[in-house]
């Protein structure tokens, strides 16, 4: 298990530890199944092109759910997600398969953020975060922000 | 109803009134599928055993799931159907959404949600005129405990 992190390992500005993310057209297909999202805007190529998408675009909920991966990893076991949100600014497009489970070269997608406010409130401290998903040309396509409560190195 | 406006008054008529419930079952496969579809292989989601072993005792829905759908259909469906039926537009995009968590979500939870337009306004866009509908959730537990409220935006075209 990584070392927990606590309200007194962070200040306005620290980054969140970031994490890599592919997303695949084999990942959206699990991922339909998975959420029961079956629009065929994420696997149908003329019908993503007659919703003016141009090709099948990366489920706006499965970038939403690689953000509250990054940041349930990052707060660990004692800290506690309270809000997350986020928009879905821009289309991403998924690799393409080469054989049956390795994608095709292409780009990789990067979940990060930064703490932007920490306070108190109520005798929990809390901690803001800007959050976002970035492509591989480092556009930020699900900009969102994270409220977290971490835990105090005294226990409280 | 301004002219060219999207906003009809039948979509008017829609918000702030609360949709049929819908009931979800949080299963433990349905879990472990989905954050295997994410890739996030942190036990408490995938391993029944390890999770029952830790304070939370059951496995961990992660932020965000609330299970499958076992009465009344996919919330944000179930709305675009509403409004589409009160002559929105018929292309969709997902805006975005906001969640908070108020209590954990966990294998073995049915949940009863309720969904509810919140707003509906219109501007131009690349698209062309486009409009936005914010839909709240409220999420309620076997227990009558909220455990989780969402705010989403659909975009029609």
């Amino acid at each position: 298990m990584p070392k927990q992190v606590c309200c007194e390992d962070v200040e306005v500005g620290t980054e969140i530890t970031p994490l890599a993310k592919i997303a695949t057209t084999r990942m959206l297909v699990r991922w339909a199944g998975a959420s029961g999202d079956f629009n065929p805007l994420h696997y149908e190529d003329d019908f993503a092109k007659a919703m003016g998408v141009g090709a099948p675009i990366v489920h706006g909920a499965l970038k939403r759910a690689w953000l509250g991966q990054l940041m349930t990893d990052w707060i660990g076991e004692e800290g506690k997600l309270k809000k997350l949100s986020c928009q879905y600014r821009g289309m991403d497009y998924p690799r393409k398969m080469k054989t049956i489970d390795e994608p095709r070269d292409g780009e990789t997608w990067w979940c990060k953020g930064k703490v932007t406010r920490k306070y108190e409130d109520d005798g929990e401290h809390l901690v803001e975060c800007e959050i976002w998903v970035e492509n591989g040309n480092g556009d930020r396509t699900t900009p969102g922000s994270a409220l977290v409560v971490l835990p105090t190195r005294m226990g409280k | 109803m301004a002219e060219g406006s999207l906003i009809t008054d039948e979509l008017r008529k829609l918000i702030g009134v609360p949709s049929e419930a819908i009931v979800f079952k949080v299963e433990e496969g349905a879990i472990q599928r989905y954050v295997q579809a994410i890739g996030d292989p942190s036990p408490l989601y995938n391993d029944p055993d390890f999770a029952s072993k830790t304070k939370h005792r059951r496995l961990v829905a992660p932020p965000g799931f609330t299970g499958w759908p076992v009465k009344a259909g996919r919330p944000t469906e179930k709305l675009f159907e509403s409004l589409v039926k009160a002559g929105a537009p018929p292309r969709i995009l997902d805006g975005g959404v906001e969640l908070e968590f108020i209590e954990p979500i966990g294998a073995g939870d049915v949940l009863t949600a309720t969904p509810r337009i919140a707003s509906i306004s219109e501007r131009e866009t690349r698209l062309g005129r486009t409009m936005f509908t914010t839909a709240e959730i409220a999420f309620v537990n076997q227990n009558g405990n909220e455990v989780l409220k969402s705010r989403s935006t659909l975009i029609q075209f």
